[in-house]
């Protein structure tokens, strides 16, 4: 149990899982929270009151997971949900995102921040199209770590010549996806092994319980601590006496190291200045890293606002209004095509743009590019070339999660209909 | 002193929570934080004015008041909105019933909580706000979980779950019609345990009620609830003198308060770490009814 201060000392991990129906994430998670005591007894009464219902002989944990009403009608998940828990080393959020090829934006969606992706197969079935769909979308919204948790053992015999097998055969497909880290752990979710506690019944597999492994991944390199990104999030003017002149630019580093003292660039207009001192309410800090939200003042008096972007002058982002991009395509209500108009807010910047082109629409299973595809459809994933009104400040998605995203809104509804992954300038 | 650049995880929440609250101010043309003087909105609070700081908050405050709270979070309330030279604007239930918009519920078990919602949106039609900071966390309820940071509201302050815009990395989309508002809801990712953990760190204050006093209650279905002007004892409950606090903030005829000790925050955080129950378990009569009334409440505007 933790004690007052530990947590001074606690990491932020983010996480995605996904997996087929019936696979057993939600009996996975349910463990998670169980073992690791985040479920309350309230909680636990009220699933061991609904399995009852159900006529399960067993405590079904899937049921801490389970969400709103339409959802528990159909008996299935539809929706991104989020859950919480922790170690005396870390807490987690968990993006709990269903598996069938319908909500592929959900998963995306829950992708798009987490630091490690969480991948169930059941272990008698092996890795599926479904499972490679899943890998494929991790790797395409840049997740840094993976983990494929071999689950059901239990009804392999604990065997670990078919364990094997399955490694074998994700490896070999996953050779052509860009995962950096990738691993594997054999798992029964319904009893527990190799859950939190290192299991007993498949002695041939030496390696960590999956909450061990998932405390123990380092994710303090996955940032992009190189190239300095400052995107103007709200100017702070106080009118107040004690802070006449006071002029700061509040926002989250997105990528670098700034220090007061740095040389920097304001993009578009390209003044060059020197940042006079980093704010916080705490009071002025050494240094600026990312996710941190933070307040700058610069030496000269330049005209900066909102959507405007502080780098450094030996080390700028793109700046363009041609752009190419991977994106999946998230509403019904119409498809993405060539010529459509839609706006797009890239950091903290908005402007209007223009679908220029469909290179092509990938075939999420067979990764097959179909170069004659002329939409994409709710849930299908492509390559596509932008034109914007207004220049924007970007690098590539694969350098930089935070300038290298974007989302399409739909102007006339307002909706959020496109996630966007940025792979260059048009034509670079 | 040395550079780190690892942050803690309160660090990260806290970065942020930050980063929503000023999307949010910048991106709405009027915002409105509201206040309970409960923990999470003090929570809230203190990030908003650390958001914005050295100026002061960019928008008013608003305290939904039943008049069934208790005098103490009152208190509380005009005291730290004034410290920090915010606007409090008080949408008053009594009012509500006294000009005969809405009807009060009778009876010994008569609740003010789902009038609040009615005075709410009122509230927010009247006075145009199109953005509505909340207090609400992930973790509280399952319908919670699926909640977005940024929740859009139709022009009848509805929330719609089957339709909720996809949310991507740290990109709010607040755009949203004349009419129609967005809830945002800057403590999405925090547990109550990181609540507890910051408001001890960075020594936010409390309402009292939160800490150990001896108070006059009487147990209704498996609470200990306080007697007050608001809610007395039926014949059958006995009134005793107890030793409590409380786990969460709301109306004194539907919170309930548990026997405790625990008289600082180091003691609170110890306590919750050892609970078995959930804070709305614990401590909100009005959310035992049925397992989906959160989600009803929601749809129909409630926070
Ligand atoms: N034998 C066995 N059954 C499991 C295991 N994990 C999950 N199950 C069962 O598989 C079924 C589907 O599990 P569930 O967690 O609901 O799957 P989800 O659809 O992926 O969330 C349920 O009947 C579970 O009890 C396991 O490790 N071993």
């Amino acid at each position: 149990m933790t004690t007052a201060t530990d947590h001074r000392s606690m990491e932020l991990v983010r996480m995605a899982t996904t997996g087929s129906v019936d696979d057993g994430k939600s009996t996975l998670i349910g463990r998670l929270l169980y073992d690791s005591k985040q479920i309350f007894q309230d909680q636990m009464d009220a699933i061991e009151e609904a399995s009852r219902r159900r006529g399960t002989d067993y405590v079904d944990l899937a049921l801490l997971t389970d969400g709103l009403r339409a959802e528990r009608e159909q008996g299935i998940t539809i929706d991104v949900a989020y859950r919480y828990f922790a170690t005396p080393k870390r807490k987690f959020v968990l993006a709990d995102t269903p598996g069938h090829i319908q909500y592929t934006r959900n998963m995306v969606t829950g992708a798009s921040t987490a630091d490690i992706a969480l991948i169930l197969v059941d272990a008698r079935h092996g890795v599926l199209e479904q499972t490679r769909r899943h890998s494929f979308l991790a790797s395409l919204l840049g997740v840094p770590h993976l983990v494929l948790c071999v689950n059901k053992m239990d009804l392999v015999g604990w065997d670990e010549e078919r364990y094997n097998e399955i490694v074998a055969d994700f490896r070999s497909f996953a050779s052509r996806l860009e995962i950096h880290d990738l691993r594997f752990v054999p798992v029964s979710a319904l009893e527990g092994d190799n859950i939190v506690d290192e299991s007993a019944r498949m002695p041939w597999y030496t390696g960590p319980s999956v909450l061990h492994l998932l405390e123990d991944i380092h994710i303090g390199s996955d940032r992009n601590l190189i190239d300095c990104r400052f995107p103007v999030q709200y100017v702070i003017r106080p009118h107040l006496k004690e802070y006449q002149d006071y002029r700061g630019y509040a926002g989250t580093v997105s990528g670098g190291v700034f220090k007061p003292g740095d040389e920097v660039v304001v993009l578009p207009s390209g003044f060059e200045s020197r940042i006079a001192s980093i704010d916080t309410y705490e009071g002025e800090v050494e240094a600026a890293v990312p996710p941190m939200a933070v307040t700058m003042r610069l030496a000269d008096d330049i005209d900066i606002g909102r959507g405007d972007m502080i780098s450094r002058p030996n080390n700028r982002p793109q700046v363009g209004q041609d752009i190419d991009a991977m994106v999946c395509w998230m509403t019904e209500s119409r498809a993405l095509r060539p010529g459509m108009k839609l706006a797009i807010k890239h950091t903290t910047r908005w402007a209007k743009t223009v679908v220029k082109d469909l290179q092509y629409r990938l075939d999420i299973n067979s990764l097959h590019r179909d170069e004659s595809a002329e939409s994409l459809d709710l849930n299908e994933i492509g390559r596509i070339s932008l034109r914007t009104t207004q220049p924007l400040f970007f690098d590539d998605y694969r350098r930089n999660r935070h300038t290298g995203s974007f989302i399409l809104v739909d102007e006339t509804t307002n909706n959020t209909v496109a996630a966007g992954m940025i792979t260059g300038a048009t034509g670079s | 002193m040395a550079i780190t650049y690892d942050l803690t995880h309160l660090r990260a929440l806290e970065s942020e929570s930050i980063h929503i609250i000023r999307e949010a101010a910048a991106e709405s043309e009027r915002p409105v934080l509201l206040f309970s003087g409960g923990k999470d909105s003090a929570l809230v609070l203190h990030l908003a004015v650390k958001a914005f700081h050295p100026a002061r908050l960019p928008f008013p405050v608003m305290h939904v008041d039943t008049g069934h709270n208790f005098p103490e979070v009152i208190e509380f309330r005009d005291r730290v909105i004034s410290g920090i030279g915010a606007e409090l604007i008080v949408a008053s239930v009594q009012e509500a019933i006294d000009e005969g918009h809405v009807t009060e519920e009778t009876g010994p078990r008569a609740s003010r909580n789902r009038l609040q919602t009615d005075s709410l949106v009122r509230a927010i039609e009247r006075l145009g706000f199109d953005a509505v900071f909340g207090g609400a966390r992930r973790d509280e309820e399952k319908a919670r979980a699926k909640e977005r940071v940024f929740s859009f509201r139709d022009e009848f302050s509805q929330w719609d779950p089957k339709n909720q815009r996809p949310e991507l990395w740290n990109i709010f989309n607040a755009r949203h019609n004349r009419g129609e508002h967005v809830r945002v809801f800057p403590i999405s990712n925090w547990t109550e345990m990181d609540v507890w953990q910051y408001v001890m760190d960075e020594e936010i204050e409390l309402p009292s009620v939160y800490f150990t006093h001896r108070r006059k209650v009487f147990l209704r279905d498996g609470m200990l609830m306080a007697e007050s002007a608001f809610l007395s004892a039926m014949d059958h409950e006995e009134v005793f003198e107890a030793t409590v606090r409380f786990r969460t903030v709301g109306d004194m005829t539907c919170t309930g308060a548990f026997e405790s000790t625990a008289a600082t925050l180091a003691e609170v955080i110890a306590e919750v770490s050892a609970t078995r129950i959930t804070e709305r378990g614990a401590s909100r009569a009005d959310d035992r009814t049925a397992e989906a009334a959160m989600e009803d409440r929601k749809r129909e505007g409630y926070f």
